[in-house]
C-alpha cells in the first residue's frame, strides 16, 4: 500500500512499480535507563522507606483523631466552635482528608522511590479472533438456527414475538395505576387537581407565614406583599376547616401569590381584566409557569419579576407577560376586590391552572 | 467589689471634713445646670429650630441634590422619554433621605444603574437638615427611632421568639433578592441586591420603609413595625452566628462553592502531574551484578 504524501518512503522500482522501503527511519529504541538515587544508594533507599512508613503512620494518627473528634466534639444546637466555624465539621473534615492524603502521598512516594521504574515495551496485536475461531462460531450459530427450526416454523416465531410484546401491557397498566389521575382528583369546589386552587370567591388575602389580612388602603406604591389564601390559616374567627399534611403542602404550593401596588395608570389591563385590580393593586400567582419555582424577585421601577431558576422575566404591569426566558405563558392573575371591612379578597379562583405545563392542560 | 467598698469607705471618711459641704453644693449646682442646658432650651426653641433646619436643608439640597432632582425636588427628566435624571422626592420622606445620604448612596458619583454604598458625604446634622427639608415638601415616612428596630427591651424568651418570627418573614420576603443568608445577589441589567451583613439596623428599617432603588416597599401596611423589628433581629442573629458547616465562601451558594471545587481539583491534578514528572535521577549505575538484567 502506498500512501499519498509519504514520498520519502517510496523509491522508484522497475517499470511503473514502486517498492516500499522497509524502515525509512531507523528505530532509535528506548533511551538508556537512568537510575534513581534509591536504586544505587542503599542509604537513600532506607531513608525513602522510612519516609513512606512515616506517611502511613501519620494517616493512622489522623484516622484516630477522626474518631476522637467524632466522639468528643459537641454538635447540635450548642455546637463547639473553632475560629467561628463548627469545630466538629472542621475537625472531621481535616482528619479524614489528611488520613486519605497521607496514604496517597505514601503510595506515590513508594512508586517514585522504591518500585521498579524501568520502561517496558509491549507490541500491539490484532483485536479480531483467528479465522478458524470465527468460522467455527458462525457454523455453530447456523446449526443452532437450523435445528431450532425458527426459519421453517413462522407460527412459533411470530407467537413468540407477540408474547414478548404483550408483556408490555402489565407494565403499562401498573405504571398507569400508580396514583389517581389528575382528572379523577380535580374538583373546583375543594380546590384539588392541577387546574384548581383553594382560592374562592370572597376569600381574603393574608400575609404569608404571618396570616393577617391585608387592608387595601394601608399599602403604598411600590409595596410587594408575599401573600397566601386565608384558608391556609384557619382560626375560629374565619371558620375555615383545618387542613394538614400533604393536602396543606399542595394547597400552599398552588395558592401562593405576589401582590404589588403601582401607579394605577401604569397598569395595562388585558381585555376582560379591567376590574381585576384595586387602586393600583395587582395580584399574580407566585408560581413560575416554566417549571414551577416560587418567584418574588421584584423590581419596583421596571415592574419586572424574575425567576431565580431559569431567569424567566415577567412584566407585572402588562398582565405578567413573559419578556425573557424559557417560560411560555404569563403568570395567572388573581382577580381582586375589597370586602366591607376594607380587606383584600379574591373575586374567584384563578381562571387558568397555575404553574408548569402538564399533558391535559390545554384540553380542559 | 472590695475595691468599691474601699473607695466608698474613703469618701465616707471625708464626709465630715471642712470642705465637704462646699463640694456637695458645687456638685448639685453643676448637675442642675447641666441638666437644664441639655433639656430645657431644646424644647423652648423647637419650633424656631425646625424652620431653621428646613432652611439649612434647602440650602444644602440646592447645592448637592438639585442638579438631578430639580430645585424643588420635583425630579428631572432627560431628553429620552421615560429616562429620569433624578426622580421626584416629594413624599419620599425623611427616612429616604436619611438612608440614601447616610449610606453615601446619594449624591451619586456618576449616573449608573445602581448607586453603591460609599463613605457618606455629609455629617449627621447636615443629613438631618436635608431630611427635614424633603419631609417638609409632603408627608412621608419619618426617620425611625431606636425603639422601632431594637429588641433590647424584651426578655430573653421574647427575643428568641422575635428572632424566630423574623426568620420566617425573612425567608418569605427577602431571600428572593438578598439570598438565603442576606449576602445579596444579582438583578437585571447590572443592578444588584446588596449584602445585609454589617448594615446598621436603622438603615435596614429605612430601606424597608422606603424601598430604595429597585427594592419594593415594605410599608407599615405591608409588614407592621413589630414585624420589621423582628426581621432586623433575625438579620442581626445570622450576622454573628458561627458557621457550622465550615467556610461559607461568601455564602453565595453553588457559584463560589463550585468554583472552589473545580479550582481545588485542578490544583490537585496539577500537583499530581508535577510529582510524576519530577523524579531525581542518578548518574551512577547500581554496583550490584543484578543491574545487568534491567
Amino acid at each position: 500500500m502506498i500512501e499519498p504524501g509519504n514520498d520519502d518512503a517510496i523509491t522508484p522500482g522497475t517499470e511503473g512499480t514502486l517498492a516500499v522501503r522497509e524502515e525509512p527511519i531507523a528505530n532509535p529504541g528506548l533511551p538508556a535507563h537512568q537510575w534513581r538515587p534509591t536504586d544505587v544508594d542503599d542509604r537513600a533507599a532506607k531513608r525513602a522507606e522510612r519516609q513512606i512508613a512515616a506517611m502511613f503512620v501519620l494517616s493512622m494518627i489522623c484516622a484516630v483523631l477522626f474518631v476522637v473528634a467524632y466522639l468528643t466534639l459537641e454538635i447540635g444546637d450548642n455546637f463547639d466552635t473553632f475560629i467561628g466555624l463548627g469545630a466538629s465539621t472542621v475537625a472531621l473534615g481535616l482528619a479524614l482528608g489528611f488520613a486519605l492524603l497521607f496514604i496517597g502521598i505514601g503510595i506515590i512516594q513508594w512508586a517514585r522511590k522504591l518500585m521498579g521504574d524501568h520502561e517496558i515495551m509491549e507490541m500491539r496485536h490484532p483485536a479480531a479472533s483467528s479465522a478458524e475461531d470465527r468460522k467455527e462460531t458462525l457454523a455453530a450459530l447456523a446449526l443452532g438456527a437450523e435445528e431450532s427450526g425458527i426459519a421453517r416454523r413462522p407460527l412459533v416465531r411470530n407467537t413468540l414475538l407477540g408474547s414478548l410484546g404483550f408483556l408490555g401491557l402489565p407494565l403499562v397498566i401498573l405504571l398507569r395505576d400508580l396514583g389517581p389521575s389528575n382528572a379523577e382528583v380535580a374538583d373546583a369546589e375543594a380546590g384539588t387537581g392541577l387546574q384548581h386552587t383553594i382560592w374562592k370567591k370572597g376569600m381574603r388575602l393574608v400575609r404569608d407565614v404571618i396570616g393577617t389580612p391585608i387592608k387595601a388602603s394601608e399599602l403604598e406604591i411600590g409595596d410587594l406583599v408575599n401573600a397566601a389564601p386565608e384558608a391556609l390559616f384557619p382560626t375560629e374567627e374565619n371558620g375555615y376547616p383545618e387542613i394538614e399534611g400533604v393536602a396543606l403542602n399542595v394547597q400552599k404550593a398552588k395558592g401562593a401569590i405576589i401582590l404589588v401596588k403601582m401607579e394605577p395608570d401604569e397598569i395595562k389591563s388585558a381585555k376582560g381584566r379591567e376590574n381585576w385590580t384595586v387602586d393600583g393593586l395587582i395580584c399574580y400567582s407566585k408560581i413560575c409557569t416554566h417549571v414551577g419555582c416560587p418567584i418574588s424577585l421584584y423590581e419596583r421601577t421596571t415592574h419586572h419579576v424574575l425567576c431565580p431558576c431559569h431567569q424567566s422575566t415577567f412584566d407585572l404591569a402588562d398582565s405578567a407577560r413573559v419578556i425573557f426566558g424559557p417560560a411560555h405563558r404569563s403568570l395567572p392573575q388573581l382577580p381582586l376586590a375589597v370586602d366591607a371591612e376594607g380587606y383584600l379578597i379574591a373575586q374567584s379562583d384563578f381562571d387558568e391552572p397555575v404553574g408548569a405545563s402538564y399533558w391535559e392542560r390545554e384540553k380542559q | 467589689m472590695r475595691l468599691l467598698n474601699r473607695s466608698a469607705g474613703r469618701v465616707s471618711r471625708h464626709r465630715r471634713g471642712p470642705v465637704a459641704a462646699l463640694v456637695v453644693l458645687l456638685l448639685g449646682l453643676l448637675l442642675t445646670g447641666g441638666l437644664y442646658t441639655a433639656l430645657a432650651p431644646a424644647q423652648a426653641e423647637q419650633a424656631q429650630s425646625d424652620v431653621e433646619l428646613i432652611a439649612e436643608g434647602r440650602k444644602l439640597f440646592l447645592v448637592g441634590c438639585a442638579t438631578c432632582h430639580g430645585q424643588n425636588a420635583e425630579g428631572l427628566e432627560t431628553v429620552r422619554e421615560g429616562y429620569l435624571k433624578g426622580p421626584s422626592l416629594v413624599g419620599s420622606g425623611a427616612a429616604a433621605v436619611h438612608f440614601q445620604v447616610g449610606t453615601g448612596r446619594m449624591p451619586m458619583a456618576r449616573p449608573e444603574q445602581q448607586a453603591p454604598r460609599k463613605e457618606a458625604a455629609y455629617t449627621e446634622g447636615e443629613i438631618e437638615a436635608m431630611a427635614a427639608f424633603v419631609a417638609s415638601l409632603a408627608p412621608g415616612p419619618a426617620i425611625p427611632t431606636e425603639q422601632d428596630y431594637s429588641i433590647a427591651g424584651l426578655s430573653e424568651a421574647e427575643r428568641e421568639e422575635a428572632i424566630v418570627r423574623g426568620g420566617q418573614i425573612f425567608l418569605t420576603n427577602c431571600t428572593a433578592c438578598h439570598n438565603f443568608n442576606g449576602r445579596g445577589g444579582a438583578l437585571q441589567r447590572g443592578g444588584y441586591a446588596p449584602s445585609l451583613h454589617g448594615v446598621e439596623d436603622k438603615y435596614i428599617y429605612e430601606a424597608l420603609l422606603t424601598g430604595p432603588q429597585q427594592m419594593p416597599n415594605f410599608s407599615n401596611g405591608n409588614l407592621s413595625p413589630e414585624q420589621k423589628r423582628d426581621l432586623i433581629a433575625y438579620i442581626n442573629s445570622i450576622e454573628d452566628a458561627p458557621a457550622y458547616g465550615g467556610f461559607g465562601l461568601g455564602d453565595l451558594g453553588p457559584v463560589s462553592e463550585g468554583l472552589f471545587g473545580w479550582l481545588f481539583i485542578g490544583v490537585l491534578v496539577g500537583f499530581a502531574i508535577w510529582i510524576a514528572a519530577h523524579t531525581t535521577r542518578s548518574t551512577r549505575a547500581p554496583h550490584i551484578e543484578e543491574g545487568a538484567e534491567a
